[in-house]
């Protein structure tokens, strides 16, 4: 059964990634699913800003614009965004933990084929009749009045996608709580863990809301429920309180993995232990407490009062003290240490300043009274596109520069990694500094075009250059990407010869069941404390032995299929006779799936102590 | 994890774990007791004409929260050694749940 050092033709290839349980694997098509969205967010992105380059321009309508725009949205935080962060925790949280594969290999495969389907099924709105076009936020007054089915499609794609996104997130809880190996106590566990652990919990609980308000809206929308419509007894402000009281935690679910990546690479390169490392902790926790408490601050215009909106003005300030301690720290983690400017570290340099810009004018919005004159302008859209492009998309570029090493086995070049970074880090600031001030001069956001005459020309122009040269970084990014894949060549254990934590101690990429033998952990930074005794190895916690493996399974994507299928139908439920059956049948399909998994009883297979000993010898070396 | 603390030898200590079994059963049948008369209070309170409903939605419902306590920690043994992770969790899903009715109740016009 074992997969090791075989050579496989295409068919098998496509197989293998389509059942595989793997967590490695399963990084690998969250990076690539996240990237692909990541391109076509990129390209609405571009579309956006070619379209308001010049006053009065009409390179695509005002209808068109909408759905550019809120496609936009909703592509780069559900699709891109977030896949991304998981294809970084598959990757690497597993073996910074000494573990095998996450507690539940087959919910994990799961999670990922909901995420997938559910986007697949969001863009083909494009092809369907248009595509969502209220805003990534969807706010009912304005979703309910869509005549299109391009709000069904939101709906039920992201319930499709947020339910993958809850499973990873309820399984990367139980595998940090169970599966650390002997000695990995929690204040021994990587900062990258650590955000993992807490951005896990912030999904457990952020996305039930999401849930529970996308249920009402698809029940408004395809059902003839009336949760919304005030002319029927609804309200419309339900919607935007279940929203942000997921939305909120989303943003923190996104940038405390960030903070994970850059703590990471910020010990790494200055050769250093990360700085004050139970206080970063403890801010990292204290985040997501304090992330749950803040959401109406999206909603102060809504009209909540003056007493609600003070507390969660309040309370959102108060979110910029651990976010503060964390910055101090990276600082002083630098401070005194042998840097090494590798493109990770510089992508980590230029978050801290690009951070904290984002970091103070989300201050800025916090004053309830002053977020009357920012409210739906530029000024907004300059302040989260800091904190998500300078914070998240930033450390998913360092991250995946890291990692490329352990998750492909050969480096991305360095060279064309300091083009890409150099391009972006320009481009973003070009694109988004200005935007404060066109915010600030009265450029409302999500207008598809404006006047001349008002001084917008020239910001806006000058945005649209620093959106080209992201585009060119992201490029070059690719050609990194095809050449290394084709010339690159094969790297040992710890590429960057600094590393700390124990995914550095396998090989790169890791063999699949991650550790021959399951590691002792004797410290923060195990493999440091190895390496700085002079071991070759970690210490072993286990004598070598037969490896327990779980089967790969195609369940998890029948499953997902089947509730694909499903909301296909009940989407045209309406105009078409096939609607109803087509819906029934999806879910039937996903209920039999479901049967299969219940009654099929799998016990895995184990890998033979010599086959693993043979592998370890070829080169693995654990 | 070493920490599987709750799979123990099942030969070691029988006279201890056959008293902690004991004295385990004792609590269940008490809480068990105590459950039942709480339910037929709640029954009693609604059927009663001479509280209004002011008083006996509010006084079933505290009852209700008493009668979940009572389940976890006896009968689903949230009081044992090595749940204290899941009790963390259940209390920060409860806090989440209230924040959200609490803020459904005074700042949405429902």
């Amino acid at each position: 059964m074992s997969t090791l050092a075989r050579k496989q033709g295409v068919g098998a290839v496509i197989w293998d990634y389509l059942t595989t349980v793997d967590h490695k694997k399963i990084a690998i098509l969250y990076l690539i699913a996240g990237g692909f969205f990541f391109l076509l967010g990129g390209l609405e992105a571009m579309i956006i800003r070619i379209q308001l380059a010049v006053p009065n321009n009409d390179f695509i309508s005002a209808g068109f614009y909408n759905e550019v725009l809120t496609m936009h949205g909703t592509t780069m935080i559900f699709l891109a965004a977030m896949p991304l962060v998981f294809a970084m925790m598959n990757a690497v949280v597993p073996i910074q933990i000494g573990a095998r594969d996450v507690a539940f290999p087959f919910l994990n495969s799961l999670g990922f084929w909901l995420f997938f389907f559910g986007g697949v099924f969001l863009n083909l709105s494009w092809f369907l009749g248009g595509a969502p076009d209220a805003g990534w936020t969807s706010y009912a007054s304005l979703s309910l009045a869509s005549p299109t089915h391009g709000i069904d499609f939101y709906v039920l794609g992201l319930q499709i996608s947020g339910l993958g996104t809850l499973i990873g997130g309820i399984n990367f809880l139980v595998t940090i709580i169970n599966m650390r190996a002997p000695g990995m106590t929690y204040m021994r566990m990587p900062m990258f863990t650590w955000a993992t652990f807490v951005t896990s919990a912030l999904i457990l609980f952020a996305f039930p809301p999401l849930t529970v308000a996308l249920i009402f809206m698809m029940m408004d929308r395809l059902f003839g429920g009336n949760f919304f419509d005030p002319a029927l007894g609804g309200n419309t402000i339900i919607w935007e309180h279940l929203f942000w009281i997921f939305g909120h935690p989303e943003v923190y679910i996104l940038v405390l993995p960030a903070f994970g990546i850059f703590s990471e690479i910020f010990a790494t390169f200055s050769r250093k232990r990360l700085f004050g490392y139970s206080s970063m902790v403890f801010a990292t926790v204290l985040i997501g407490f304090l992330g749950f408490m803040v959401w109406a601050h999206h909603m102060f215009t809504v009209g909540l009062g003056p007493i609600a909106n003070a507390i969660f003005a309040v309370a959102t300030m108060a979110i910029a003290v651990p976010t503060g301690i964390k910055i101090f720290n990276w600082l002083l983690t630098m401070w005194g240490g042998s840097i090494r400017f590798t493109t990770p570290m510089m992508y980590a340099v230029a978050f801290i300043p690009s951070f904290v810009i984002g970091g103070v004018t989300g201050v800025m919005n916090a004053a309830a009274a002053a977020d009357y004159q920012y409210h739906d302008s530029y000024f907004v859209v300059a302040h989260f596109h800091y904190v998500i492009v300078g914070g998240v998309v930033f450390a998913l570029l360092a991250g995946a520069h890291y990692w490329w090493p352990k998750m492909f086995g050969k480096m991305l070049d360095e060279k064309l990694g300091k083009v890409t970074f150099w391009l972006f880090f320009i481009g973003f600031h070009l694109t988004f500094f200005i935007q404060h001030f066109l915010g600030l001069m009265g450029m409302p956001r999500r207008v598809f075009t404006f006047l001349p005459g008002q001084g917008l020309e020239t910001g806006n122009l000058i945005s649209t250059i620093g959106a080209f040269f992201m585009a060119a970084g992201t490029i070059v990014l690719l050609a990194n990407v095809v050449i290394t894949t084709v010339k690159g060549k094969r790297v040992g254990n710890d590429p960057w010869e600094d590393g700390r934590t124990l995914e550095w101690a396998v090989s790169s990429p890791a063999p699949e069941y991650n550790f021959a033998q399951t590691p002792l952990v004797r410290g923060l930074d195990a493999y440091w404390i190895e390496k700085m005794e002079g071991k070759k190895g970690l210490t072993p916690a286990e004598p070598l032995g037969d490896i327990h493996m779980p089967n790969p399974t195609i369940l998890p994507f029948v499953m997902s299929l089947g509730l694909f299928i499903s909301a296909l139908g009940f989407l045209f439920h309406n105009d078409y006779g096939w609607g109803l059956p087509v819906g029934i049948i999806g879910l039937l399909i996903t209920l039999v799936a479901m049967f299969f998994r219940s009654i099929i009883d799998d016990h895995g297979f184990h890998i033979p102590k010599e086959e693993v000993m043979e592998a370890e010898k070829k080169g693995a070396g654990a | 994890m070493a920490n599987h603390t709750h799979v123990q030898n099942p030969k070691v200590d029988v006279a201890y774990r056959r008293k902690k079994n004991a004295e385990e059963m004792k609590h269940q049948i008490i809480s068990f007791t105590l459950m039942i008369f709480l339910t037929l209070i709640a029954f009693f309170a609604v059927g009663y004409e001479g509280f209004s409903a002011w008083f006996s939605v509010p006084f079933i419902l505290l009852l209700a929260v008493v009668q979940v306590i009572f389940q976890l920690y006896y009968f689903m043994h949230m009081s044992h050694k090595g749940h204290e992770l899941p009790a963390l969790f259940l209390y920060g899903g409860a806090a989440v749940a209230f924040i959200t009715i609490w803020a459904f109740l005074t700042i949405v016009w429902i």
